[in-house]
């Protein structure tokens, strides 16, 4: 039997002038178990405190009831009082008098018989407490950042900077992402490769930060603190470790005719290739599809020029293990799939472009050195018309976002601007549905395209391109300001096209047990207060995978999402909540109901030798890890043995409870 | 209808049942007879979303018990049996709405478990209304108010529910 005390708060008048807590308090005197029962104005005051904990010892109790304000509230509060006064923190209970009593009922002659019953129940449970120890899990300082974008790069270098060692897993040849294709960045119209490679470079040299390219995580186990991850290291077929980078192999490919993806296909790459000339690592890849020895088993060119021999047809993929602590998600974005917008003529002709597409033809770096031309003909356009809203805003989800993707608006203002800056005898026509200007600096950089740049806005929407025989695409749309259908003979036509997160993200999302939305961005845990942690403890994001934003925006989240994970890597062990399942051996049949329906992977199988009336017997049984337990207790429910039980929240506990509740 | 017919009829027989039951009921007429709810709540949504209720002093009947679990999906349905057994009138299952569940799924589980153990206590005559599943958010303290008021003026309706209650438990 417990010793328990029970101790009745007044709040000031906030329970006291509806529950008569005097009584409440001698009604506690007579439960089972109570040794101990008084009220005083403020519990959680010093000297409420002191009261409780004095008692503690005096009396030796060895459970506590305080009858006061919602455990949301001073749960915390009481358990640290008992905790210093040398009893187990898990050994106490609030009995909710006020929110759930003193505060809804009118006066003494309901709340008081409801006070009572609230404590009753209150001490029914706590005779069933049993301590409980917060278990200790360790912290491996390593992060890991799967992405190698603005978002995965800025996350990185801020983790590094603070000690800690990063890796980052990149997909593609090469780190840089898409901030690597743009031309120039609004509204200050800085050079994006310009800011963008110094930081590249520092990625490659920091010594705490290791690059792995042209790889894909694999698998992820484990928890918070103790990941254990596989890297899948696609094989480059060239040596990193040996390759100069000199290029040589490049210029004698004789394969020239694959698509260049950093290009978005506007162009041809050889075979050896590396995405674009800054890519960092400095080393080719072989695209086995195009090149010539892997289709013909001949040519072997680029081997016989490398001087280093860095080159190696027979290299494989590799699997390797590392063990992180925390887990970045950085994966950002792609451009929808412009295919199912007929309309728009994208498939029809190759001066239909999506907005991608054009900054690679603005680039000095891009498919026409930066010449502005149309992809038929190489000629220069004199009339162009830019589609807002491709794909965003749009209600049919077929083929569209029903959100909008924030920064279409600006970088349309960005890329008619540049264009007039170069070719000031370019017509630009707009066709929006708003333009959406939030920021700073934005709404200025829109008006100086309107007022001073002469860029057309038309408010209205384009219900088809017709490509015209002698080359030119007519444009029907509205003006719905001034009522009128418009109908331009465009030589260009520039798609504003949605952003999506990579599709990777829903298999990633599997493996980490991320939740995604209907876009397939990730959920954070909290939209508003713990905006760059997901709901995976442990698990954190940055960039365009959690919604559409533009740079500086991802570089501040990468910056909140690297402060989190230091403070998670600064700890050395982490507390875990002791309230989690756990497995009575003799019931338990491994049946695997239970691991069915644990969100969190709390749950394996062991074989176990266990004596069962003097018979020893091996059995399977469920094993729950402490520290991934979040303690819903989902197992407890679903077990059809009922050998799953919750710790604080048992099924005895929960029994009482219900039978104290209604012995009134 | 005839009179024997009247007097064999199931509602007739529930009737003389329920009276039978109620007879046993030490000193309590019908008048005095306040019914026997228990409310559970998930930690999350619902307790927060009563808490509220208790700041906004959206009051409610003091009728209404609630008993705090981790997650709706930790209700397993023995606790409802025995409420039952004990005399309850009602029990309402408060958890956080459909995807928002602080444990990603508990609350699905809470909603298909509920189906099918509400069919057969009504099968069983525990009408359906003396059941219920409520999706309550932390932010929805009237929500609360309202459906507690609501629910315990369907059970005052419903009167005392004596179908599942073991009577040597009374007291």
């Amino acid at each position: 039997m417990q010793r328990i005390g029970v101790f009745v708060c007044h709040c000031g008048s906030n329970i006291a002038a509806t529950v008569d807590v005097a009584a409440v308090a001698e009604a506690a005197k007579s439960q089972p178990g109570v040794v101990f029962a008084t009220d005083y104005t403020y519990m959680c005051s010093e000297n409420g405190q002191n009261l409780i904990a004095d008692s503690i010892k005096e009396y030796g109790l060895t459970a506590v009831v305080v009858c006061s304000c919602s455990p949301r509230m001073h749960e915390a509060t009481f358990r640290k009082v008992a905790d210093k006064a040398g009893l187990n923190p898990y050994m106490v209970e609030i009995a909710n008098i006020r929110e759930q009593c003193s505060w809804v009922h009118k006066d003494t002659e309901i709340g008081t018989p409801k006070a009572i019953s609230l404590m009753k129940t209150a001490v029914a449970k706590v005779n069933l407490n049993t301590p409980l120890q917060e278990g200790e899990s360790k912290v491996t300082k390593r992060a890991l950042i799967i992405g190698g974008g603005i978002a995965g790069i800025q996350t990185a270098l801020d983790i590094a900077d603070a000690g800690y060692k990063v890796d980052i897993v990149e997909k593609t040849p090469s780190i840089g992402g898409r901030m690597s294709q743009l031309d120039k960045t609004f509204p200050t119209l800085d050079c994006s490769s310009c800011i963008l490679t110094p930081k590249m470079t520092e990625v490659a040299q920091h010594e705490n930060i290791t690059l792995y390219t042209y790889s894909e995580v694999e698998s992820v186990s484990g928890y918070v603190g103790d990941f254990t991850v596989e890297i899948r290291r696609k094989a480059r077929y060239v040596h990193e470790d040996i390759c100069t980078g000199c290029g040589l192999c490049m210029t004698k490919c004789p394969s020239k005719k694959a698509k260049n993806e950093f290009n978005r296909g506007l162009n041809t790459r050889t075979a050896i290739y590396t995405p674009f000339a800054q890519a960092i690592p400095n080393v080719p890849v072989i695209d086995t599809e195009a090149c010539i020895h892997f289709r013909t088993g001949k040519c072997g060119i680029c081997a016989k020029n490398c001087a280093v021999q860095a080159i190696d047809y027979e290299q494989k993929d590799e699997i390797i293990t590392e063990k992180y602590g925390a887990i970045v998600v950085a994966t950002g974005f792609d451009l929808i799939d412009l295919k199912p917008f007929g309309e728009y003529a994208y498939n029809l002709s190759p001066d239909v472009v999506s907005s991608l597409e054009l900054e690679r033809i603005l680039n000095a770096a891009g498919p026409t050195s930066g010449h502005l031309q149309r992809m038929s003909d190489h000629r220069q356009p004199k009339e162009m018309v830019f589609i807002q809203c491709v794909g965003s805003r749009c209600e049919d989800d077929r083929r569209g976002k029903p959100y909008c993707s924030k920064i279409c608006c600006m970088y349309t203002a960005k890329q008619a601007m540049l264009i007039k800056d170069h070719y000031p005898d370019v017509n630009i026509h707009v066709f929006y549905i708003d333009v959406r200007t939030p920021g700073k600096a934005f709404d200025e950089f829109y008006r100086r395209a309107v007022e001073d740049y002469g860029v057309d806005y038309i408010k209205g929407q384009v219900g088809k391109v017709t490509p015209q025989a002698d080359g030119t695409l007519l444009v029907h749309g509205v003006d719905m300001l001034d009522q009128k259908v418009v109908e331009i003979n465009a030589d260009m036509v520039v798609l504003a096209a949605a952003v999506e997160p990579n599709p990777d993200i829903r298999k990633l999302a599997t493996m980490l047990t991320l939740s995604i939305d209907n876009n397939n961005f990730l959920n954070e845990a909290h939209p508003k207060l713990r905006p760059v942690e997901a709901a995976t403890a442990g698990v954190f994001m940055s960039g365009v995978v959690q919604g559409p934003r533009d740079i500086p925006e991802t570089v501040a989240q990468a910056g909140a999402a690297a402060i989190k994970v230091v403070g998670l890597l600064a700890k050395d062990k982490l507390k875990t909540n002791p309230c989690v399942a756990q497995s009575d051996e003799l019931y338990c049949n491994g049946c695997s109901v239970c691991q069915n329906v644990c969100p969190y992977g709390a749950i394996s199988y062991t074989e176990k030798e266990v004596r069962d009336h003097g018979v020893r017997d091996t059995r399977r049984i469920a094993q729950v890890n402490p520290a991934l337990c979040k303690g819903c207790g989902a197992c407890s429910v679903a077990c059809p043995s009922g050998a799953m039980n919750l710790k604080g929240f048992s099924n005895r506990q929960i029994m009482a409870e219900v039978d104290t509740v209604l012995c009134q | 209808m005839s009179v024997t017919e009247k007097m064999t009829s199931p509602e007739a027989v529930l009737e003389r049942e329920n009276l039978a039951y109620l007879g046993d009921a030490k000193g309590k007429s019908e008048g005095e007879w306040t019914p026997k709810i228990v409310a559970f709540c998930c930690n999350w949504c619902s307790y927060a979303g009563a808490d509220l209720a208790g700041n906004n002093r959206a009051s409610y009947p003091a009728e209404i018990k609630i008993i705090r679990v981790p997650c709706s999906g930790r209700v397993n349905p023995l606790f409802i049996l025995r409420a039952f057994q004990k005399g309850a009138d009602g029990v309402i299952l408060c958890g956080c709405h459909p995807g928002d569940c602080h444990y990603m799924t508990g609350n699905y589980y809470t909603r298909r478990r509920m189906a099918l153990l509400f069919s057969m206590l009504d099968y069983l005559g525990v009408e359906k209304g003396r059941t219920r599943v409520e999706w309550v958010s932390a932010s929805e303290g009237a929500k609360f108010a309202a459906t507690m008021n609501e629910f315990a003026e369907k059970i005052r309706s419903l009167g005392r529910n004596v179908r599942l209650e073991d009577i040597r438990c009374r007291n």
